[in-house]
Protein backbone atom coordinates (compact mmCIF):
# COMPACT_ATOMS: atom_id res chain seq x y z
CA UNK A 1 0.00 0.00 0.00
CA UNK A 2 2.40 2.44 1.05
CA UNK A 3 5.16 1.71 -1.40
CA UNK A 4 2.33 1.81 -4.13
CA UNK A 5 1.75 5.50 -2.82
CA UNK A 6 5.15 5.49 -2.85
CA UNK A 7 5.89 5.04 -6.68
CA UNK A 8 2.81 6.89 -7.88
CA UNK A 9 3.81 9.89 -6.32
CA UNK A 10 7.14 9.19 -7.99
CA UNK A 11 5.41 9.05 -11.43
CA UNK A 12 3.65 11.60 -11.12
CA UNK A 13 7.18 13.39 -10.34
CA UNK A 14 9.09 11.75 -13.09
CA UNK A 15 6.19 12.64 -15.46
CA UNK A 16 5.70 15.92 -13.88
CA UNK A 17 9.45 16.97 -15.09
CA UNK A 18 9.75 15.17 -18.86
CA UNK A 19 6.44 16.92 -19.89
CA UNK A 20 7.89 19.91 -18.33
CA UNK A 21 6.57 22.63 -21.40
CA UNK A 22 2.61 20.86 -20.74
CA UNK A 23 2.84 21.24 -17.05
CA UNK A 24 4.58 25.20 -17.42
CA UNK A 25 1.22 25.62 -19.56
CA UNK A 26 -1.40 24.17 -17.24
CA UNK A 27 0.42 25.79 -13.99
CA UNK A 28 0.34 29.24 -15.95
CA UNK A 29 -3.78 29.12 -16.88
CA UNK A 30 -4.50 27.70 -13.13
CA UNK A 31 -3.04 31.03 -12.16
CA UNK A 32 -4.50 33.06 -13.79
CA UNK A 33 -8.09 31.09 -13.02
CA UNK A 34 -6.82 30.99 -9.46
CA UNK A 35 -5.73 35.19 -9.53
CA UNK A 36 -9.53 35.75 -11.40
CA UNK A 37 -10.95 34.10 -7.90
CA UNK A 38 -8.21 36.13 -6.09
CA UNK A 39 -9.53 39.65 -7.29
CA UNK A 40 -12.89 39.01 -6.73
CA UNK A 41 -12.30 38.43 -3.37
CA UNK A 42 -10.53 42.03 -3.14
CA UNK A 43 -13.01 43.34 -4.61
CA UNK A 44 -15.42 41.73 -2.82
CA UNK A 45 -13.79 43.32 -0.11
CA UNK A 46 -13.64 47.22 -1.69
CA UNK A 47 -17.12 46.84 -2.17
CA UNK A 48 -17.93 45.76 1.38
CA UNK A 49 -15.74 48.92 2.52
CA UNK A 50 -17.06 51.26 -0.10
CA UNK A 51 -21.18 49.85 1.38
CA UNK A 52 -20.43 50.18 4.69
CA UNK A 53 -18.53 53.75 4.41
CA UNK A 54 -21.72 54.91 2.32
CA UNK A 55 -24.50 53.56 5.06
CA UNK A 56 -22.89 55.46 7.85
CA UNK A 57 -23.02 58.84 5.81
CA UNK A 58 -26.47 58.30 5.31
CA UNK A 59 -27.80 59.64 8.96
CA UNK A 60 -30.28 62.63 9.06
CA UNK A 61 -30.22 64.92 12.04
CA UNK A 62 -33.65 66.40 12.69
CA UNK A 63 -33.36 69.86 14.88
CA UNK A 64 -35.94 71.01 17.19
CA UNK A 65 -36.89 74.63 18.36
CA UNK A 66 -35.52 75.80 20.99
CA UNK A 67 -37.40 74.74 24.25
CA UNK A 68 -38.93 71.93 22.70
CA UNK A 69 -40.10 69.52 25.90
CA UNK A 70 -37.36 66.91 26.24
CA UNK A 71 -40.51 64.17 26.81
CA UNK A 72 -42.09 65.39 23.24
CA UNK A 73 -38.65 64.68 21.31
CA UNK A 74 -38.18 61.54 23.53
CA UNK A 75 -42.18 60.87 22.01
CA UNK A 76 -40.81 61.76 18.33
CA UNK A 77 -38.47 59.07 18.74
CA UNK A 78 -40.23 56.27 20.04
CA UNK A 79 -42.89 57.05 16.97
CA UNK A 80 -39.74 56.88 14.41
CA UNK A 81 -39.18 53.63 15.80
CA UNK A 82 -42.71 52.17 15.78
CA UNK A 83 -42.80 53.68 11.95
CA UNK A 84 -39.80 52.03 11.06
CA UNK A 85 -38.33 49.48 12.88
CA UNK A 86 -35.60 48.70 10.92
CA UNK A 87 -33.80 52.02 11.29
CA UNK A 88 -30.29 51.44 12.63
CA UNK A 89 -30.43 54.27 15.63
CA UNK A 90 -31.60 57.10 17.11
CA UNK A 91 -29.75 58.93 19.23
CA UNK A 92 -31.02 61.66 21.32
CA UNK A 93 -28.81 64.86 21.35
CA UNK A 94 -29.71 67.47 24.17
CA UNK A 95 -29.08 71.06 24.22
CA UNK A 96 -26.45 70.54 26.71
CA UNK A 97 -24.77 67.40 24.93
CA UNK A 98 -24.33 69.57 22.44
CA UNK A 99 -22.44 72.39 23.66
CA UNK A 100 -20.35 69.77 25.65
CA UNK A 101 -19.50 68.37 22.31
CA UNK A 102 -18.80 71.69 20.75
CA UNK A 103 -16.51 72.98 23.47
CA UNK A 104 -14.82 69.73 23.44
CA UNK A 105 -14.21 69.26 19.85
CA UNK A 106 -13.03 73.43 19.27
CA UNK A 107 -11.65 72.99 22.93
CA UNK A 108 -8.16 74.75 21.18
CA UNK A 109 -10.20 77.26 19.03
CA UNK A 110 -9.98 80.77 21.13
CA UNK A 111 -12.21 82.57 18.40
CA UNK A 112 -14.90 80.27 18.87
CA UNK A 113 -14.82 80.13 22.08
CA UNK A 114 -14.84 83.17 22.21
CA UNK A 115 -17.78 83.93 19.78
CA UNK A 116 -19.57 81.50 21.89
CA UNK A 117 -18.96 83.42 25.22
CA UNK A 118 -20.52 86.26 23.34
CA UNK A 119 -23.50 84.59 22.12
CA UNK A 120 -23.87 83.86 26.07
CA UNK A 121 -26.78 81.92 26.68
CA UNK A 122 -26.33 77.95 24.80
CA UNK A 123 -27.48 78.50 21.53
CA UNK A 124 -27.63 74.96 20.31
CA UNK A 125 -30.86 73.13 19.61
CA UNK A 126 -31.43 70.07 20.62
CA UNK A 127 -31.79 66.87 17.99
CA UNK A 128 -32.30 63.34 16.85
CA UNK A 129 -29.72 61.92 15.23
CA UNK A 130 -31.04 59.38 12.76
CA UNK A 131 -29.05 56.67 10.95
CA UNK A 132 -30.60 54.68 8.72
CA UNK A 133 -29.48 51.15 7.61
CA UNK A 134 -28.40 52.80 4.18
CA UNK A 135 -31.34 51.71 2.33
CA UNK A 136 -32.57 54.98 -0.17
CA UNK A 137 -36.16 53.87 0.49
CA UNK A 138 -35.49 53.72 4.45
CA UNK A 139 -33.68 57.02 3.57
CA UNK A 140 -36.52 58.41 1.94
CA UNK A 141 -39.28 57.11 4.34
CA UNK A 142 -37.76 58.58 7.32
CA UNK A 143 -37.20 62.17 5.59
CA UNK A 144 -41.44 61.94 4.69
CA UNK A 145 -42.22 60.97 8.59
CA UNK A 146 -40.08 64.30 9.17
CA UNK A 147 -41.72 66.26 7.17
CA UNK A 148 -45.08 65.84 7.18
CA UNK A 149 -46.10 63.76 10.68
CA UNK A 150 -47.88 65.62 13.55
CA UNK A 151 -44.86 66.04 14.87
CA UNK A 152 -43.42 68.18 12.39
CA UNK A 153 -44.42 71.27 14.28
CA UNK A 154 -41.84 70.78 16.58
CA UNK A 155 -39.26 70.53 14.25
CA UNK A 156 -36.66 73.43 13.33
CA UNK A 157 -35.00 72.22 10.61
CA UNK A 158 -34.05 68.60 9.24
CA UNK A 159 -30.24 68.37 8.05
CA UNK A 160 -29.31 65.49 5.47
CA UNK A 161 -25.82 64.88 5.90
CA UNK A 162 -25.98 64.53 2.14
CA UNK A 163 -27.76 64.57 -0.76
CA UNK A 164 -30.59 62.37 -0.89
CA UNK A 165 -30.27 61.95 -4.41
CA UNK A 166 -26.32 61.44 -4.41
CA UNK A 167 -26.46 58.71 -1.91
CA UNK A 168 -29.31 57.43 -4.16
CA UNK A 169 -27.00 57.11 -6.89
CA UNK A 170 -24.36 55.96 -4.87
CA UNK A 171 -25.37 53.60 -3.22
CA UNK A 172 -27.05 51.87 -6.58
CA UNK A 173 -24.04 52.28 -8.61
CA UNK A 174 -22.67 49.93 -5.88
CA UNK A 175 -25.09 47.70 -5.72
CA UNK A 176 -25.34 47.11 -9.26
CA UNK A 177 -21.57 47.06 -10.02
CA UNK A 178 -21.65 44.42 -7.50
CA UNK A 179 -24.02 42.32 -9.08
CA UNK A 180 -22.31 42.96 -12.07
CA UNK A 181 -19.18 41.91 -11.16
CA UNK A 182 -19.85 39.00 -9.49
CA UNK A 183 -22.32 37.70 -12.68
CA UNK A 184 -19.57 38.54 -14.88
CA UNK A 185 -16.34 37.49 -12.64
CA UNK A 186 -18.45 33.83 -12.29
CA UNK A 187 -18.56 33.67 -15.96
CA UNK A 188 -15.28 34.17 -15.92
CA UNK A 189 -13.95 32.15 -13.37
CA UNK A 190 -16.11 29.55 -15.53
CA UNK A 191 -14.67 30.28 -18.37
CA UNK A 192 -10.92 29.67 -16.87
CA UNK A 193 -11.70 26.76 -15.38
CA UNK A 194 -12.72 25.07 -19.04
CA UNK A 195 -9.58 26.31 -20.49
CA UNK A 196 -7.80 24.62 -17.22
CA UNK A 197 -9.49 21.20 -17.93
CA UNK A 198 -8.71 21.65 -21.66
CA UNK A 199 -5.40 22.23 -21.05
CA UNK A 200 -5.36 19.21 -18.49
CA UNK A 201 -7.40 16.91 -20.98
CA UNK A 202 -4.41 18.29 -23.39
CA UNK A 203 -1.57 17.06 -21.10
CA UNK A 204 -3.23 13.45 -20.64
CA UNK A 205 -4.00 12.80 -24.21
CA UNK A 206 -0.52 13.24 -24.86
CA UNK A 207 -0.93 10.12 -22.23
CA UNK A 208 -3.66 7.91 -23.80
CA UNK A 209 -1.60 5.16 -25.44
CA UNK A 210 0.36 4.79 -22.15
CA UNK A 211 -2.97 4.84 -20.13
CA UNK A 212 -4.57 2.01 -22.32
CA UNK A 213 -0.70 0.39 -22.48
CA UNK A 214 -0.92 0.35 -18.35
CA UNK A 215 -4.13 -1.24 -18.38
CA UNK A 216 -3.24 -4.23 -20.99
CA UNK A 217 -0.36 -5.01 -18.79
CA UNK A 218 -3.09 -5.45 -15.50
CA UNK A 219 -2.22 -1.77 -13.77
CA UNK A 220 -5.02 -0.97 -10.95
CA UNK A 221 -7.12 1.66 -12.30
CA UNK A 222 -5.94 4.15 -9.33
CA UNK A 223 -1.85 2.63 -9.90
CA UNK A 224 -2.71 4.45 -13.49
CA UNK A 225 -4.76 7.53 -11.96
CA UNK A 226 -3.00 8.17 -9.09
CA UNK A 227 0.18 9.74 -11.06
CA UNK A 228 -2.11 11.96 -13.38
CA UNK A 229 -4.10 13.07 -9.89
CA UNK A 230 -0.99 14.22 -7.95
CA UNK A 231 0.40 15.63 -10.79
CA UNK A 232 -2.99 17.85 -10.72
CA UNK A 233 -2.00 18.78 -7.33
CA UNK A 234 1.34 19.65 -8.22
CA UNK A 235 -0.32 21.88 -10.59
CA UNK A 236 -2.60 23.63 -7.82
CA UNK A 237 0.33 23.94 -5.75
CA UNK A 238 2.68 26.05 -7.54
CA UNK A 239 -0.31 27.96 -8.67
CA UNK A 240 -1.11 28.82 -5.34
CA UNK A 241 2.49 29.62 -4.44
CA UNK A 242 2.54 32.09 -7.26
CA UNK A 243 -0.87 33.57 -7.03
CA UNK A 244 -0.47 34.02 -3.05
CA UNK A 245 3.22 35.94 -3.47
CA UNK A 246 1.96 37.83 -6.56
CA UNK A 247 -1.34 38.91 -4.26
CA UNK A 248 0.26 39.98 -1.26
CA UNK A 249 3.04 41.63 -3.21
CA UNK A 250 0.99 43.93 -5.02
CA UNK A 251 -1.47 44.33 -2.15
CA UNK A 252 1.58 45.54 -0.49
CA UNK A 253 2.62 47.94 -3.63
CA UNK A 254 -0.84 49.14 -4.42
CA UNK A 255 -1.91 50.12 -1.11
CA UNK A 256 -0.27 53.63 -0.95
CA UNK A 257 -1.98 53.95 -4.27
CA UNK A 258 -5.42 52.66 -3.15
CA UNK A 259 -5.41 54.70 0.37
CA UNK A 260 -5.83 58.03 -1.13
CA UNK A 261 -8.80 56.58 -3.38
CA UNK A 262 -10.66 54.70 -0.21
CA UNK A 263 -9.22 56.40 3.03
CA UNK A 264 -9.21 54.11 5.58
CA UNK A 265 -9.00 51.12 2.99
CA UNK A 266 -5.58 49.27 3.71
CA UNK A 267 -5.83 46.68 0.95
CA UNK A 268 -2.50 45.09 2.04
CA UNK A 269 -3.48 45.22 6.06
CA UNK A 270 -6.68 43.50 4.24
CA UNK A 271 -4.75 41.00 2.58
CA UNK A 272 -2.80 40.13 5.70
CA UNK A 273 -6.12 39.85 8.33
CA UNK A 274 -7.40 37.50 5.66
CA UNK A 275 -4.36 35.80 4.53
CA UNK A 276 -5.77 31.97 5.41
CA UNK A 277 -9.10 33.22 3.38
CA UNK A 278 -6.68 33.17 0.29
CA UNK A 279 -5.08 30.28 1.43
CA UNK A 280 -7.84 28.35 1.09
CA UNK A 281 -9.40 29.85 -1.95
CA UNK A 282 -6.31 29.94 -3.47
CA UNK A 283 -4.88 26.55 -2.76
CA UNK A 284 -8.32 24.83 -2.53
CA UNK A 285 -9.02 26.43 -5.75
CA UNK A 286 -6.06 25.38 -7.40
CA UNK A 287 -5.92 21.95 -5.90
CA UNK A 288 -9.59 21.05 -6.76
CA UNK A 289 -9.42 21.92 -9.98
CA UNK A 290 -6.55 20.33 -10.93
CA UNK A 291 -7.40 17.23 -9.21
CA UNK A 292 -10.78 17.06 -10.62
CA UNK A 293 -9.93 18.05 -14.17
CA UNK A 294 -7.28 14.83 -14.07
CA UNK A 295 -9.52 12.72 -12.52
CA UNK A 296 -12.16 13.05 -15.19
CA UNK A 297 -9.72 13.12 -18.17
CA UNK A 298 -8.29 9.90 -17.42
CA UNK A 299 -11.70 7.99 -16.48
CA UNK A 300 -11.96 8.43 -20.24
CA UNK A 301 -9.02 6.58 -21.27
CA UNK A 302 -9.47 3.87 -18.77
CA UNK A 303 -11.75 1.50 -20.48
CA UNK A 304 -9.91 -1.02 -22.13
CA UNK B 1 -6.70 -23.44 -17.30
CA UNK B 2 -8.27 -21.60 -20.27
CA UNK B 3 -11.31 -22.65 -22.04
CA UNK B 4 -13.16 -21.35 -25.35
CA UNK B 5 -16.92 -22.28 -25.23
CA UNK B 6 -18.75 -21.67 -28.68
CA UNK B 7 -16.54 -18.88 -29.26
CA UNK B 8 -17.77 -16.28 -31.93
CA UNK B 9 -16.23 -12.96 -32.50
CA UNK B 10 -17.62 -10.50 -34.87
CA UNK B 11 -16.42 -7.13 -35.54
CA UNK B 12 -18.30 -4.29 -36.07
CA UNK B 13 -19.75 -3.98 -39.86
CA UNK B 14 -20.13 -7.80 -40.20
CA UNK B 15 -16.22 -8.85 -40.24
CA UNK B 16 -16.45 -12.76 -39.15
CA UNK B 17 -13.50 -13.00 -37.56
CA UNK B 18 -13.90 -16.98 -35.40
CA UNK B 19 -16.59 -18.94 -35.44
CA UNK B 20 -17.99 -20.83 -32.81
CA UNK B 21 -14.45 -22.08 -31.72
CA UNK B 22 -14.22 -24.55 -28.82
CA UNK B 23 -10.73 -25.74 -27.46
CA UNK B 24 -8.81 -26.25 -23.83
CA UNK B 25 -5.62 -25.23 -23.36
CA UNK B 26 -4.46 -27.20 -19.77
CA UNK B 27 -1.67 -26.52 -17.68
CA UNK B 28 2.03 -26.99 -18.74
CA UNK B 29 1.16 -27.30 -22.49
CA UNK B 30 2.80 -25.59 -24.91
CA UNK B 31 0.51 -24.89 -27.51
CA UNK B 32 0.84 -22.81 -31.53
CA UNK B 33 -1.77 -21.26 -32.80
CA UNK B 34 -1.80 -21.13 -36.81
CA UNK B 35 -2.95 -19.80 -39.50
CA UNK B 36 -2.64 -17.27 -42.28
CA UNK B 37 -2.38 -13.54 -41.07
CA UNK B 38 -5.79 -11.97 -40.56
CA UNK B 39 -7.23 -15.69 -39.42
CA UNK B 40 -7.78 -14.18 -35.76
CA UNK B 41 -4.88 -15.17 -34.13
CA UNK B 42 -4.34 -12.12 -32.33
CA UNK B 43 -8.58 -11.76 -31.97
CA UNK B 44 -8.21 -15.04 -29.96
CA UNK B 45 -5.41 -13.72 -27.39
CA UNK B 46 -6.83 -10.41 -27.26
CA UNK B 47 -9.95 -12.72 -25.88
CA UNK B 48 -7.62 -14.44 -23.67
CA UNK B 49 -6.52 -11.22 -21.70
CA UNK B 50 -10.33 -9.58 -21.78
CA UNK B 51 -9.01 -7.16 -23.92
CA UNK B 52 -11.71 -7.97 -26.76
CA UNK B 53 -15.28 -9.76 -25.62
CA UNK B 54 -16.88 -12.51 -27.51
CA UNK B 55 -19.78 -11.28 -29.56
CA UNK B 56 -21.33 -14.75 -28.39
CA UNK B 57 -19.86 -17.98 -26.40
CA UNK B 58 -17.82 -17.62 -23.42
CA UNK B 59 -14.04 -17.34 -22.41
CA UNK B 60 -12.96 -19.13 -19.27
CA UNK B 61 -10.00 -18.56 -17.27
CA UNK B 62 -9.61 -20.89 -14.40
CA UNK B 63 -13.12 -21.03 -13.75
CA UNK B 64 -13.46 -17.44 -14.58
CA UNK B 65 -15.92 -16.75 -16.77
CA UNK B 66 -14.51 -13.26 -18.57
CA UNK B 67 -18.04 -12.07 -19.48
CA UNK B 68 -19.03 -11.91 -16.01
CA UNK B 69 -15.70 -10.82 -14.45
CA UNK B 70 -15.18 -7.40 -12.64
CA UNK B 71 -12.71 -5.15 -13.80
CA UNK B 72 -10.46 -6.24 -10.80
CA UNK B 73 -10.71 -9.85 -11.29
CA UNK B 74 -9.66 -8.80 -15.37
CA UNK B 75 -6.86 -6.83 -14.25
CA UNK B 76 -5.68 -9.90 -11.84
CA UNK B 77 -5.59 -11.92 -14.88
CA UNK B 78 -3.84 -9.40 -16.98
CA UNK B 79 -1.09 -9.59 -14.02
CA UNK B 80 -0.97 -12.93 -14.14
CA UNK B 81 0.26 -13.64 -17.65
CA UNK B 82 3.06 -12.41 -19.51
CA UNK B 83 2.00 -11.17 -22.71
CA UNK B 84 4.15 -10.42 -26.15
CA UNK B 85 2.00 -7.99 -28.20
CA UNK B 86 2.10 -8.37 -32.02
CA UNK B 87 2.24 -4.71 -31.95
CA UNK B 88 4.28 -4.83 -28.60
CA UNK B 89 2.56 -2.45 -26.47
CA UNK B 90 5.18 -0.74 -24.93
CA UNK B 91 4.69 2.60 -22.66
CA UNK B 92 6.56 5.23 -24.93
CA UNK B 93 6.69 7.79 -22.04
CA UNK B 94 8.81 5.21 -20.03
CA UNK B 95 12.40 4.23 -20.42
CA UNK B 96 13.78 0.59 -21.49
CA UNK B 97 14.52 0.04 -18.20
CA UNK B 98 11.00 1.66 -16.26
CA UNK B 99 9.01 -0.45 -18.73
CA UNK B 100 10.44 -3.60 -17.57
CA UNK B 101 10.27 -2.12 -14.07
CA UNK B 102 6.73 -1.17 -14.38
CA UNK B 103 5.52 -4.77 -14.27
CA UNK B 104 6.91 -5.46 -11.12
CA UNK B 105 5.79 -1.99 -9.81
CA UNK B 106 2.29 -3.45 -11.14
CA UNK B 107 2.77 -6.86 -9.54
CA UNK B 108 3.40 -4.66 -6.51
CA UNK B 109 7.20 -6.41 -6.47
CA UNK B 110 9.73 -4.79 -3.20
CA UNK B 111 11.96 -1.87 -4.72
CA UNK B 112 15.06 -4.35 -3.82
CA UNK B 113 13.88 -7.25 -6.26
CA UNK B 114 13.24 -4.71 -8.98
CA UNK B 115 16.78 -3.38 -9.04
CA UNK B 116 18.32 -7.43 -9.51
CA UNK B 117 15.53 -8.67 -11.44
CA UNK B 118 15.28 -5.81 -14.26
CA UNK B 119 19.28 -5.85 -15.07
CA UNK B 120 19.12 -9.00 -15.44
CA UNK B 121 16.62 -9.88 -17.98
CA UNK B 122 17.85 -6.64 -20.25
CA UNK B 123 20.98 -8.61 -19.85
CA UNK B 124 19.62 -12.04 -21.39
CA UNK B 125 17.57 -10.16 -23.84
CA UNK B 126 20.31 -7.75 -24.85
CA UNK B 127 19.30 -4.54 -23.98
CA UNK B 128 21.81 -3.67 -21.29
CA UNK B 129 23.01 -1.12 -23.56
CA UNK B 130 19.67 0.92 -23.70
CA UNK B 131 18.21 1.01 -20.52
CA UNK B 132 17.58 4.95 -20.94
CA UNK B 133 16.32 4.64 -24.00
CA UNK B 134 12.56 5.41 -24.79
CA UNK B 135 10.98 3.15 -26.98
CA UNK B 136 10.62 5.20 -30.54
CA UNK B 137 14.40 5.50 -30.05
CA UNK B 138 15.12 1.68 -30.82
CA UNK B 139 14.96 -0.05 -33.83
CA UNK B 140 12.07 -2.68 -34.58
CA UNK B 141 13.92 -5.61 -33.04
CA UNK B 142 15.10 -4.17 -30.05
CA UNK B 143 11.68 -2.77 -29.36
CA UNK B 144 10.52 -6.16 -29.95
CA UNK B 145 13.10 -7.85 -26.85
CA UNK B 146 11.76 -4.84 -24.91
CA UNK B 147 8.08 -6.58 -25.12
CA UNK B 148 9.84 -10.15 -24.44
CA UNK B 149 12.16 -8.64 -21.71
CA UNK B 150 8.58 -7.09 -19.81
CA UNK B 151 6.76 -10.66 -20.87
CA UNK B 152 9.16 -12.54 -18.72
CA UNK B 153 10.25 -10.38 -15.69
CA UNK B 154 7.59 -11.78 -13.45
CA UNK B 155 8.48 -14.79 -13.93
CA UNK B 156 4.75 -15.54 -14.91
CA UNK B 157 3.23 -19.09 -14.96
CA UNK B 158 1.49 -18.48 -18.56
CA UNK B 159 3.19 -16.82 -20.96
CA UNK B 160 1.38 -16.20 -24.41
CA UNK B 161 3.59 -15.08 -27.74
CA UNK B 162 1.87 -13.44 -30.52
CA UNK B 163 4.53 -13.43 -33.02
CA UNK B 164 7.42 -13.05 -31.31
CA UNK B 165 9.30 -13.26 -33.97
CA UNK B 166 7.90 -11.15 -36.67
CA UNK B 167 10.64 -8.18 -36.63
CA UNK B 168 13.71 -10.58 -35.28
CA UNK B 169 16.30 -12.27 -37.48
CA UNK B 170 16.75 -15.47 -37.68
CA UNK B 171 19.38 -16.27 -34.96
CA UNK B 172 17.02 -13.96 -32.57
CA UNK B 173 14.18 -15.61 -33.50
CA UNK B 174 15.99 -19.04 -32.75
CA UNK B 175 16.78 -18.14 -28.97
CA UNK B 176 13.41 -16.19 -28.34
CA UNK B 177 12.02 -20.06 -29.20
CA UNK B 178 14.65 -21.68 -27.50
CA UNK B 179 13.58 -19.40 -24.48
CA UNK B 180 9.99 -20.44 -24.89
CA UNK B 181 10.74 -23.99 -24.81
CA UNK B 182 13.11 -23.43 -21.60
CA UNK B 183 9.95 -22.15 -19.99
CA UNK B 184 7.71 -24.74 -20.98
CA UNK B 185 9.90 -27.41 -19.36
CA UNK B 186 10.28 -25.32 -16.47
CA UNK B 187 6.64 -26.23 -16.25
CA UNK B 188 4.71 -23.02 -17.45
CA UNK B 189 2.59 -22.89 -19.97
CA UNK B 190 3.19 -21.06 -22.93
CA UNK B 191 0.95 -20.37 -26.29
CA UNK B 192 2.25 -19.27 -29.23
CA UNK B 193 0.41 -17.62 -32.14
CA UNK B 194 2.44 -17.32 -35.04
CA UNK B 195 2.26 -17.69 -38.95
CA UNK B 196 6.05 -19.01 -38.89
CA UNK B 197 6.16 -22.45 -40.85
CA UNK B 198 9.79 -23.07 -39.71
CA UNK B 199 9.31 -22.57 -36.13
CA UNK B 200 6.24 -24.56 -36.17
CA UNK B 201 7.70 -27.88 -37.86
CA UNK B 202 10.69 -27.46 -35.61
CA UNK B 203 8.94 -27.20 -32.28
CA UNK B 204 6.65 -30.89 -32.47
CA UNK B 205 4.07 -29.56 -30.12
CA UNK B 206 0.31 -29.26 -30.08
CA UNK B 207 -1.07 -27.18 -33.05
CA UNK B 208 -4.13 -25.67 -33.12
CA UNK B 209 -5.04 -24.21 -36.94
CA UNK B 210 -7.21 -21.61 -37.64
CA UNK B 211 -8.63 -20.87 -41.18
CA UNK B 212 -12.49 -18.97 -41.97
CA UNK B 213 -12.68 -18.52 -38.32
CA UNK B 214 -13.00 -22.40 -37.50
CA UNK B 215 -10.32 -24.72 -36.26
CA UNK B 216 -9.21 -26.55 -38.99
CA UNK B 217 -6.81 -28.94 -37.18
CA UNK B 218 -6.24 -29.14 -33.33
CA UNK B 219 -2.93 -32.18 -33.05
CA UNK B 220 -0.70 -33.00 -30.36
CA UNK B 221 2.49 -32.81 -32.32
CA UNK B 222 1.56 -30.67 -35.22
CA UNK B 223 2.96 -29.51 -38.27
CA UNK B 224 2.30 -26.06 -40.20
CA UNK B 225 -0.16 -27.22 -43.15
CA UNK B 226 -2.60 -24.91 -44.93
N1 LIG C 1 -10.57 -3.90 -33.59
C1 LIG C 1 -10.93 -4.42 -34.80
N2 LIG C 1 -12.00 -3.94 -35.44
C2 LIG C 1 -12.38 -4.45 -36.63
N3 LIG C 1 -11.77 -5.45 -37.24
C3 LIG C 1 -10.69 -6.00 -36.65
C4 LIG C 1 -10.22 -5.52 -35.40
N4 LIG C 1 -9.14 -6.24 -35.02
C5 LIG C 1 -8.95 -7.14 -36.02
N5 LIG C 1 -9.87 -7.01 -36.99
C6 LIG C 1 -9.99 -7.82 -38.17
O1 LIG C 1 -10.12 -9.18 -37.75
C7 LIG C 1 -9.38 -10.03 -38.56
C8 LIG C 1 -8.42 -10.87 -37.72
O2 LIG C 1 -7.41 -10.04 -37.20
P1 LIG C 1 -6.26 -10.62 -36.27
O3 LIG C 1 -6.90 -11.30 -35.12
O4 LIG C 1 -5.35 -9.51 -35.95
O5 LIG C 1 -5.57 -11.68 -37.20
P2 LIG C 1 -4.12 -12.35 -37.09
O6 LIG C 1 -3.55 -11.97 -35.76
O7 LIG C 1 -4.37 -13.78 -37.26
O8 LIG C 1 -3.32 -11.80 -38.21
C9 LIG C 1 -8.69 -9.16 -39.59
O9 LIG C 1 -9.43 -9.23 -40.79
C10 LIG C 1 -8.72 -7.79 -39.02
O10 LIG C 1 -8.85 -6.82 -40.02
MG1 LIG D 1 -1.91 -11.02 -35.27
Amino acid sequence: MFTNFNRVVKFAFNDFSRNKGISVAAIFVLAVTIMLVTSLFFFQGIAGYLTSKIQDKIDITAYFKDGTQEQDILNVKAEILKISPNIKSVEYVSKDQALAYFNKVHKDNAVLSQALQEVGDNPFLPSLNITTNGDPSQYAEVATILQTSDFSNLIDSVDFSQKKDIIEKVYSIISNVNTFGLILGIVLIFVAILVVFNTIKLAIENSKEEISTMKIVGASNWFIRGPFVIQGIIYGIIAFLICFLISGISAYFLSPQISPVLPGFDIFSYFLTNWWIFVLIQLGFGAGVGIISSFIVVRKYLEV
Amino acid sequence: MIKFNNVTKIYPRDTVVLQDISFEIKEGEFVSIVGKSGAGKSTLVHLILGLEVPTSGEVYFKDVNLNNANSSQIQEIRRKIGVIHQDYKLLPQKTVYENVAYIMQVEGRENKEIAVEVPKVLEVIGLENKINNFPNQLSGGEQQRLAIARAFVNNPDIIIADEPTGNLDPYNSYEVILLLQKINKAGKTVILATHDREIINKLGKRVVTIENGKILRDEAEGRFII
